[in-house]
């Protein structure tokens, strides 16, 4: 993978990936990890940011956007978490070890980890928003004495739910991060964190977070922003440092096809990260 | 920019020269519109026209067009082979368009298939007159001054030819006799006077230059777009035929006969119904009303913001073809009548 797209030849070029590892990570939604087949290509695996995204495709079936949700800090490989919805993902779910996908990127603008060192970093993430902001927080892992305190908050609706629920659970033991985990509803009667909305664990950080040296970083279905940044701005966050990312309908990832088009902006290139600012500046954001 | 004259009796050389030079395009009449077609026989080719169907969006961004090549062996891109296409008869309004176009593809982030496609293209502009839908004295777009290799203002016993690139200058370098550097004063007259002309034949104008704040400003009053959105039958039409709408979808194809598979981008529009749908079935524009504000924000207000301009070039297309009537010159008035209030306004 190439960040800088503007170098590229051809930026639609794209690269056979084998799938070296897959799980699943809840009914419907799987955990891939991939490794590219040419060596000069694996060798650039790590080329990419938190919070960027990968275009796969399936010859016969399409392309389909999907984002990174490894870290840059463990080069070896590239790990995704994908939601069976549709024609494409059908077609992936049938993939086994030792298939191959193509996979072009990395798109989007992704999270600017290099500006956020030294302050107070809070995650929040709902569902499937978990995948993206997963790639942040093993960065933070990985890098954790270039921040000052980190907050990660995630919601699920059961335990059944979780994505990635293994990860945050050791995440939760191993302390580096401090990690809050909520569900909707407890079915299953054995779940020892928390219960409530994600809003709900809001509590357990209060007066911890030095509003004026941190940053919000947010992805969630889109009910979930509104109520989230609602709490972020009662603990006074400064709207340019609530990062969110967005999904839209992606057809190339770099600006060519208008699918993922906001008033002046294009979702893949300008985004898929944008901060409250341009929320309140472009109405059709969320 | 260099100038030479072309008697109107050598213009048949000098398609001639052209055809010698590549495939050779221009407008031609078909039933009831004009389209640039390929020209075997040159007397089909017609300048009297106003616009073709399409602009020259055709030949760089193409309804439909080959992007991959699955098979066995792997994956390969389908660039187009090197050849030179040269269109003739294009007309200011189409040649903005390009440029707009060519922002787009060939931006930080380069297109390849569109790259080639338009590094094989060599245009070869020629003047206009409006008819009552042009609108390109509003939008800035009724002069053109680069964007083109060679281009044509028709005068009356000769052509005044304009050279916009090398490649145009090779043309004419390579069959100097037809063309005659020295331009009289006399010829400088006739063209001025033929420009005054031009000017004084628009006869539609709308308030362009205010539109991107009108726009920003009523962007939420749904009832002035609910207007053009019940109307609007989603057709797609007004983006097929708008020489800056550029949006593509992409499908495979799978050959049957073989272990083959094609990747094939083709013209999208963001006026049709599934143009924002996502995952779970969440669709950011479920209305027409929402779908077309993205398609006259984009027109009217900002293409894409950092560039600065919208994305009209007044050509007229939409004003010609929407069969419901909602094109920029309807839109704009609409919203131009809406904020006319009665309250004095002092002039600061
Ligand atoms: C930046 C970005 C990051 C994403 N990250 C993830 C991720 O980490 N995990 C994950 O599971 N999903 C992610 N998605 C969503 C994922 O791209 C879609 O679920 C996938 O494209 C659906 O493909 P499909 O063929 O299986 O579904 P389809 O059969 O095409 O349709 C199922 C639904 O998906 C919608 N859809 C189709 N194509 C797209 C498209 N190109 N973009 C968005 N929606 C589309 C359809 O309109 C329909 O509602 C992301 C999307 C974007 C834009
Ligand atoms: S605006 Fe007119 S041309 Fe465009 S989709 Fe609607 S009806 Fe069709
Ligand atoms: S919006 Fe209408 S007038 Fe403007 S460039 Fe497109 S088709 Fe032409
Ligand atoms: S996905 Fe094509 S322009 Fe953004």
């Amino acid at each position: 993978m190439i960040s800088d797209r503007t170098k590229l030849e051809n930026p639609y070029e794209d690269h056979l990936a084998t799938i070296i590892d897959y799980r699943d990570l809840t009914s419907d939604t799987r955990y891939y990890k991939l490794k590219f087949v040419e060596p000069e290509v694996q060798e650039h695996t790590g080329d990419y940011k938190p919070g960027q995204f990968a275009m796969f495709s399936i010859p016969g079936v399409g392309e389909a956007p999907f984002s990174i949700s490894s870290t840059p800090t463990r080069p070896a490989f590239l790990e995704f978490g994908i939601r069976k919805v549709g024609s494409f993902t059908d077609a992936l779910f049938k993939k086994k070890e030792g298939d191959t996908v193509y996979i072009r990127g990395p798109y989007g603008n992704g999270f600017d980890m290099k500006s956020m060192e030294g302050k107070d970093i809070v995650i929040v993430s709902g569902g499937l928003g978990a995948v993206p902001l997963r790639s942040v927080l093993l960065y933070l892992e990985d890098k954790r004495e270039l921040y000052n305190n980190v907050f990660f908050l995630n919601g699920a609706r059961t335990p059944e739910d979780m994505l990635f629920k293994e990860d945050f659970l050791a995440m939760h033991a191993r302390e580096i991060i401090e990690t809050h985990l909520t569900v909707d509803k407890d079915p299953t009667g054995e779940w020892k964190h928390n219960v409530g909305v994600v809003t709900t664990l809001f509590e357990k950080i209060n007066g911890r977070v030095d509003k004026d040296n941190a940053y919000a970083l947010i992805c969630g279905p889109p009910v979930m922003y509104k109520f989230v940044i609602k709490e972020l701005l009662k603990m006074e966050f400064s709207k340019k440092n609530i990062l969110m990312t967005l999904e839209r309908r992606m057809k190339c990832g770099q600006g060519h096809c208008g699918h993922c088009a906001i008033h002046g902006v294009y979702t893949c290139l300008d985004g898929p990260v944008f901060n409250y600012w341009d929320y309140e500046r472009m109405v059709e954001l969320i | 920019m260099k100038t030479y004259k072309l008697m109107k009796e050598d213009f048949p050389q000098f398609l001639s020269l052209l055809q010698e030079k590549g495939n050779l395009y221009g407008p031609v009449k078909s039933k009831n519109h004009y389209s640039f077609e390929k020209i075997d026989d040159l007397s089909k080719l017609t300048f009297d026209y106003t616009r073709t169907l399409m602009g020259l969006k055709k030949f760089v961004t193409p309804p439909k067009y080959k992007v991959k090549h699955f098979d066995k062996s792997g994956s390969e891109d389908v660039i187009p082979e090197d050849e030179t296409n040269i269109v003739i008869g294009a007309h200011p309004c189409d040649i903005h368009a390009m440029k707009i176009l060519d922002k787009l593809f060939l931006g930080q982030i380069k297109d390849p298939y569109y790259k080639k496609r338009r590094e094989n293209l060599v245009i070869v502009g020629h003047s206009c007159l409006p008819d009552e839908n042009c609108l390109c004295t509003s939008t800035g777009t009724d002069m053109v001054s680069d964007g083109f290799d060679l281009f044509l203002t028709e005068l009356q016993d000769f052509y005044l030819v304009w050279v916009g690139s090398s490649k145009g200058l090779f043309i004419i370098m390579s069959s100097e006799d037809l063309f005659n550097d020295k331009i009289e004063m006399c010829d400088i007259a006739e063209y001025t006077s033929w420009q005054e002309n031009r000017q004084n034949s628009f006869k539609t104008t709308i308030p362009f230059h205010l539109m991107p704040d009108i726009v920003h400003l009523i962007y939420e009053e749904d009832e002035l777009w609910d207007q053009f959105g019940e109307k609007c039958l989603s057709c797609g039409t007004c983006s097929l035929v708008c020489p800056t709408c550029n949006c593509f979808n992409v499908e495979d194809k799978i050959l049957i006969h073989a272990d083959e598979v094609v990747r094939e981008r083709m013209l999208d529009s963001c006026t049709l119904p599934y143009y924002s749908v996502v995952a779970g079935d969440h669709d950011f524009r479920p209305d027409r009303t929402k779908r077309l504000k993205l398609y006259y924000t984009h027109k009217l207000k900002e293409y894409i913001g950092k560039w600065g301009q919208p994305a009209c070039v007044g050509c007229g297309r939409c004003v010609t073809y929407c069969p419901v009537g909602i094109n920029v010159k309807t839109v704009s008035n609409a919203f131009y009548e809406a904020i006319q209030c009665v309250r004095e306004v002092k002039k600061i």
